[in-house]
């Protein structure tokens, strides 16, 4: 039992070096991660599916599909994989950590950009380093499609507008004979320069054991 | 440079104008009304001539005067007037109020005004007796606030703002009482008959803080809203925990003996006080939303129902003892979203700009009077209460901050760093609120010159001082700041895809907080608060109401484009400059043009792309007005623009600025240089030398709206409410029906160039069509079919991104 423990503890240990979660957070994402998968090491999409809770998103497929996705998970690869393991996982959550008062600008700036690789990635579902039009409406429709009735056009229409202003900012001098094919993250990042994200794209993982507070929420 | 100096004077005739006329005025005040309620003061007569005939004649009088009749009204109007042309005037020269918060100036004039009256041995008026003061000038002030309130940040920082506003004021009370009960012992002072609950009661009384000043610096150099909310927040809710805090003790001040019970029976009331508060301000925000639902018909008194239904709610919690405060803002906050969106576009304004009225012009007068009892009223003074009074009320701010945040960091995503402890701590001005309630204090307090006296000192000096001086310190320490201006649809789309990937992700770690809070509350306001509560209750995405936003400016800026015919809009132009510059020999085209074209816009138009409503200060209505504003005025320009002069070569069509310029053409032949400065003189030949067209352009929105293509456009996206035009929108739209075949070319494209609107039928439909034709085969249909009406990119690339009105296909 002590064997296993401190082996946990070690494990944990690397996970927390790698990620920046603290034990507490970890012991409990992984709590929350068995109970996602059953107690099986990895976890499918099948499983991220079924959570009540995330039925009502209307992105829930982007968000499903980021934790699958192979260029969230600090790896150098691209694609897509069918099941993640706990590291996995926590590689995916650890993109929402909060800076405390002791990261510095340059960390932040880091995180930013992580944070922004991840939103482009949800867009980018082909991998191919570029969101085109197409790929940026399907993800509009999704946002909308929640939202009543509001028809593909609007959904297509708002798209093709803002697909206009990253082409207008980020290539002002373009001739009408250009195509602007998509857009890289270069220009992602651009158009969201000025975007507050210290605010929006953080969660406050929680230190305490909520076992309970889980429980409940999840049967909910 | 003289035109500053003339201004200066013309604020100072207005001033002097102004003195005169009131003390003309109070000079033939016969005598005063007894009536224990009087808002204004008893003037003593002076020797003036009596106003009105003996009683004992019985003849007809031919002339009478009943200046008693009207005095309270009158006086109040008087009063009222001079604030406002105080304020007025120190608006006149504008750059004053960057640097000096505007209530630095208006207790400025007050003190000036006191002094002249203290000179002619004038009594100053006894504006501020409690009941009027609770009553009538308290609510506007809070509503505004309530009203305004910012409120996603403020729901975002909710936890944080009531533990300052509560945790923090209860502190500082406390603390700054009890330390100067402290003080109160040393003999030397000579205070030793004030005793705890009078000290604690004045601890009260300047723990409210109100950061107006402070509030507009930090909207100016957009501070990151976290600090501004719980600044907004704090001042908010602490004037409700102040009034109750002032109401229990200063019935505490009264007992002889204070029990220990008493203490649990006041912080048991203190909880019944708040939460009643709230439970009334909810319900009546309820109510008051249900009832607009059914106020289509009776446009004229929808506004009437916003402050009806908030002055109730105050004056039912102010019945039952219970927080008032709360009520309003609470019903404001529960109503305002619901009443916004099922009253009239007009009826929105019109609130929005009565708000805004009532709250500046109480709080005005209040400032004002704080100038004018300054020098007027008697003053106890004594060196050592005072500054160990301003002594602690710093101390204990400073210490409140740095403690609380250390309590609350923990638990905020984004954690308080030192600067915006700073921020919040030298944030702490003490304003209105506070000096009204020590001019309201009882008479049988012993102390209360001093009371007075402390308490003005308190807030001149905060005031002067730190409110002067907050602009170049926060500046100065470069606290954290928020980009706010972000109007762009990326960003709206953005925001909402990180609102939903964190509702998401926190779905998936099975965590309840903001995120999931925030989620639930949505979908439970969308499928049953908005159905009960709003008419028209098809719930609208953000970005769609960006969007449509964003479309109804760019229309405007296309109409201010046309107008002045070259006052086009720097965006536009200098996308497409930049496009040219990189082509051939354009260069001329920029430098002194630009600069003129410059000139001109700064000189005629509004600032379109000012950001709309997102923070308003106190002193400041949110500018949505602008856009119909703008409408009025493009009716005019437009006309202005179908001057004969205006067109120098009449078949040129306009357009082309928008559209890409066709090959081998000269820019310059159509901007010839020479033309930018045309505009302004003509006007007066407007509509009369075209009687003819005035049969189409007959009403000046109408015609301006038949330019609005965009919104139309958008009116088959969505529902209709393309809420301020949709009137005008119907108009134009049915004219549009009835109109011959051309109106299909010119719905296509918006930015119908003004010699368009009235050229002949046929021909600009001919040139219309020759254009787009031109354009298409330019640009080469893209592989994707083209979408009804949106644009495809690629071509538009070069253009203003929502300008792609010019290349709309026609409907098919």
């Amino acid at each position: 039992m002590g064997a296993s423990q401190t082996r946990a503890e070690h494990q944990y240990q690397d996970l927390a070096d790698k990620t920046g979660f603290s034990f507490e957070q970890i012991k409990n994402l992984f709590q929350r991660f068995q109970q996602l998968s059953g107690n099986e090491e990895t976890i499918s999409r099948a499983n991220l599916d079924s959570i009540p809770a995330l039925a009502n998103n209307p992105i829930r497929k982007q968000i499903i599909g980021a934790f699958f996705d192979k260029r969230n998970q600090h790896q150098d690869e691209v694609g897509s994989c069918d099941q993640i393991g706990f590291e996995q996982f926590l590689m995916v959550m650890s993109h929402f950590r909060p800076p405390n008062l002791r990261t510095t600008d340059e960390e932040k700036e880091t995180m930013r950009k992580e944070k922004l690789r991840f939103l482009f990635n949800m867009h980018d579902s082909d991998n191919d380093g570029t969101i085109t039009l197409a790929e940026y409406r399907k993800v509009v429709e999704e946002l909308l499609s929640k939202s009543g009735e509001i028809g593909q056009e609007t959904a297509k229409a708002i798209a093709d507008a803002a697909m206009l202003e990253v082409a207008s900012i980020n290539v002002p001098n373009m001739g009408p004979e250009e195509f602007y094919e998509g857009i890289t993250f270069e220009h992602f990042e651009e158009i969201l320069k000025g975007l507050e994200m210290e605010s929006r794209m953080h969660i406050r993982f929680l230190d305490v054991d909520t076992s309970t507070m889980r429980c409940g929420k999840s049967q909910s | 440079m003289d035109i500053n100096i003339s201004r200066r004077t013309g604020v100072l005739l207005i001033i002097f104008t102004f003195l005169s006329l009131l003390h003309g005025s109070s000079g033939e005040i016969p005598s005063k009304p007894t009536g224990g309620v009087t808002i204004l003061p008893p003037v003593k007569p002076d020797n003036g001539p009596q106003a009105f005939p003996d009683a004992e004649k019985a003849n007809l009088p031919v002339f009478t005067m009943d200046y008693a009749r009207i005095q309270i009204p009158f006086e109040i109007t008087l009063w009222v007037l001079l604030a406002s042309f105080a304020k007025i005037g120190f608006h006149v020269y504008h750059k004053i109020t960057i640097w000096v918060p505007e209530s630095c100036l208006l207790i400025s004039i007050g003190l000036i005004v006191g002094g002249i009256m203290y000179s002619v041995h004038e009594e100053p008026p006894a504006v501020l007796t409690s009941n009027a003061f609770f009553l009538y000038m308290l609510p506007p002030i809070v509503l505004d606030s309530g009203y305004f309130m910012p409120t996603r940040p403020f729901f975002e920082n909710i936890g944080t703002v009531l533990w300052f506003a509560v945790v923090g004021t209860l502190w500082n009370s406390i603390g700054i009482g009890m330390s100067l009960f402290a003080i109160c012992q040393i003999e030397a002072f000579g205070v030793q008959d004030i005793n705890l609950q009078e000290n604690l009661l004045f601890a009260t009384i300047i723990s409210a803080v109100d950061p107006v000043a402070v509030l507009s610096v930090f909207e100016d150099i957009s501070v990151n809203e976290q600090l501004y909310i719980v600044v907004f927040g704090e001042c908010l809710f602490n004037d409700a925990v102040t009034v109750v805090l002032y109401n229990m003790f200063n019935f505490v001040a009264d007992m002889p003996v204070v029990e220990p019970v008493d203490v649990f029976l006041g912080v048991a009331r203190f909880l019944v006080v708040g939460f009643g508060g709230l439970g009334f301000g909810i319900l009546f925000g309820f109510v008051a939303a249900f009832t607009t639902r059914f106020t289509s018909r009776v446009k004229e008194i929808e506004p009437l129902f916003i402050f009806m239904y908030s002055y109730l709610a105050y004056l039912v919690a102010e019945l039952f003892a219970i927080s008032s405060i709360m009520a309003i803002v609470t019903c404001s906050l529960t109503m305002k979203y619901y009443v916004e969106e099922n009253v009239s576009q007009r009826s929105c304004t019109t609130i929005r700009h009565v708000v805004k009225m009532l709250g500046s012009i109480s709080e005005t007068l209040i400032f004002f009077f704080l100038g004018v009892v300054t020098i007027t009223t008697e003053h106890e003074w004594n060196w050592g209460y005072i500054l160990f009074t301003l002594l602690f009320a710093f101390v204990w701010r400073g210490l409140g901050v740095l403690v609380l945040t250390q309590i609350i960091n923990p638990f905020r995503t984004i954690p308080f760093n030192m600067k915006d402890q700073f921020g919040l701590a030298y944030g702490g001005l003490r304003g209105a609120i506070s000096f009204a309630l020590v001019f309201t204090l009882p008479d049988h307090i012993g102390r209360k010159p001093l009371f007075v006296t402390a308490t003005i000192c308190i807030i001149l000096f905060t005031v002067f001082l730190q409110g002067i001086s907050i602009r170049p310190l926060i500046e100065f320490i470069n606290v954290r700041r928020t980009n706010r201006d972000l109007d762009t649809i990326n960003a709206e789309v953005h925001s909402r895809i990180m609102e939903h990937t964190m509702a998401g992700i926190e779905d998936l770690c099975g965590q309840w907080s903001h995120f999931y809070w925030k989620d639930k509350f949505l979908r439970f306001n969308n499928l049953v608060l908005r159905r009960i509560l709003i008419r028209d209750n098809r719930a609208e995405s953000s970005i769609v109401s960006l969007y449509k936003k964003l479309e109804l400016q760019n229309a405007m800026e296309i109409l201010d484009t046309v107008t002045g015919d070259i006052t086009v809009v720097p965006s536009i132009l200098s996308i497409y400059e930049e496009k040219k510059s990189s082509g051939k020999p354009k260069k001329k085209f920029q430098a002194p043009d630009l600069k003129n074209m410059h000139d001109i816009l700064s000189k005629n138009m509004y600032r379109i792309r000012q950001r709309t409503v997102a923070y308003t200060t106190k002193h400041a209505l949110p500018n949505d007005s602008h856009a119909r504003e703008i409408l009025i005025r493009r009716h005019t320009s437009i006309r202005r623009s179908m001057r004969p002069g205006s067109f120098q070569a009449p078949g040129v069509p306009k357009s082309h600025k928008y559209f890409s310029l066709p090959a081998g053409e000269s820019l310059d032949s159509k901007f010839p240089p020479g033309r930018l400065s045309v505009t302004d003189d003509e006007e007066t030949m407007s509509e009369m030398a075209y009687p003819s067209r005035r049969s189409r352009f007959g009403q000046p929105s109408r015609s301006s709206s038949r330019g609005m293509m965009p919104l139309r456009r958008l009116d088959t996206l969505t529902e209709a409410s393309v809420d301020m035009l949709d009137e005008n929108q119907r108009r134009g739209t049915s004219r549009k029906t009835s109109s011959s075949s051309s109106s299909s070319s010119s719905d296509s494209r918006i930015p119908a160039p003004p010699h368009q609107l009235h050229s002949p039928v046929d021909n600009d439909s001919g040139s219309a069509d020759n254009l787009r034709n031109g354009h298409e085969e330019e640009e080469g249909e893209p592989s994707l079919p083209p979408p009804s009406w949106a644009v495809e990119p690629r071509d538009n690339a070069t253009q203003n991104p929502l300008l792609r009105r010019p290349q709309w296909n026609p409907k098919k």
